[in-house]
């Protein structure tokens, strides 16, 4: 395994409050409901069977993970999602897709030796197993 | 190429790759049971994989390292969990210590490889689930690293 880091790679610390925070089904939501549209913490509130209190706490998890961030516009705090730290484990899964693509590619390659040649289709135009 | 379908989930931290070859799977499987067939595909290009032990047998320990450009090594490690020859392998992989030995204090990876016959060959699913980002930030290092310094050159290499 290759130990470097690329960069704007998470600090352990990030990881840790990424994943305390993703954690939970509450503030899942609340981050999906951030995404579309800023809301206030009281808007929040109302769409769940918890306390105004409760909502906040949440949000400040969020907040403390940089998957939202928080401002205050009068006497409203307004909450949005970060989109970019979630998308952070999308974009590495899909690195480490492109990983297995190229290693097929050698494993193919190295059946090919043996006769067995390369499937005709293209991998760019076949998305699903046509069969 | 022969890639079927990749999918990941972020959520879940886990990334399923589908793969067909026309080999049957008993050829397939040789890929991963044979260490110099598999040191051939397992490192990305710029840091080829050495297998030093390799055992392809329920609780089987293997050992690798991938040297770099500048001949800096990166150590790793498989305990096979489960294998049923030419069908399943179920694998757990981490990093070792620079002595080569396992690094207890690294997060480990599995792999679930299942090896399916069709009518054209074989159809080859890799089911990776991650413990934690940490491990999936490192791990997916090496597919930049693939990206950047294009694997088709190689490939190219090997059919000639």
């Amino acid at each position: 395994m290759v130990v470097d880091t690329f960069p704007e790679a998470f600090t352990d610390a990030e990881i840790d409050r990424i994943f305390h925070a993703l954690a939970d089904a509450t503030r899942r939501d609340i981050v999906a409901r951030t995404m579309r549209s800023d809301q206030s913490v009281s808007a929040l509130a109302r769409g769940y069977d918890m306390s105004f209190a409760a909502v906040q706490k949440h949000v400040a998890v969020l907040a403390g993970a940089a998957l939202v961030h928080k401002e205050r516009r009068g006497r409203e705090q307004l909450v949005r999602a970060v989109p970019e730290t979630l998308h952070r484990a999308g974009v590495l899964l899909e690195r480490y897709a492109a990983l297995w693509h190229d290693r097929a590619a050698t494993i193919e390659a190295i059946l090919a030796e043996d006769g067995y040649p390369p499937h005709e289709a293209s991998s760019s135009t076949r998305r699903k197993d046509p069969r | 190429m022969t890639v079927i379908s990749s999918a990941a989930d972020p959520q879940a931290l886990t990334m399923t790759f589908v793969a067909e070859f026309t080999a049957p799977p008993a050829r397939v499987w040789q890929v991963w049971e044979d260490p110099r067939q598999l040191e051939r595909w397992w490192g990305p290009p710029t840091w080829p994989a050495t297998f030093t032990r390799h055992e392809l047998t329920p609780s089987g320990q293997s050992r690798y390292h991938m040297t770099g450009p500048e001949g800096e090594k990166a150590p790793g490690w498989w305990t096979t969990l489960e294998v049923e020859e030419p069908t399943r392998l179920l694998i757990e992989d981490g990093f070792s210590q620079p002595d080569g030995e396992p690094d207890p204090e690294m997060p480990t990876m599995r792999l679930e490889v299942s090896f399916d016959a069709i009518d054209s060959g074989t159809r080859m699913t890799i089911l990776a689930r991650f413990t934690d980002l940490d491990q999936l930030e490192k791990v997916a290092a090496m597919g930049m690293i693939e990206g950047m310094t294009g694997a088709l050159g190689q490939i190219d290499a090997l059919l000639a």
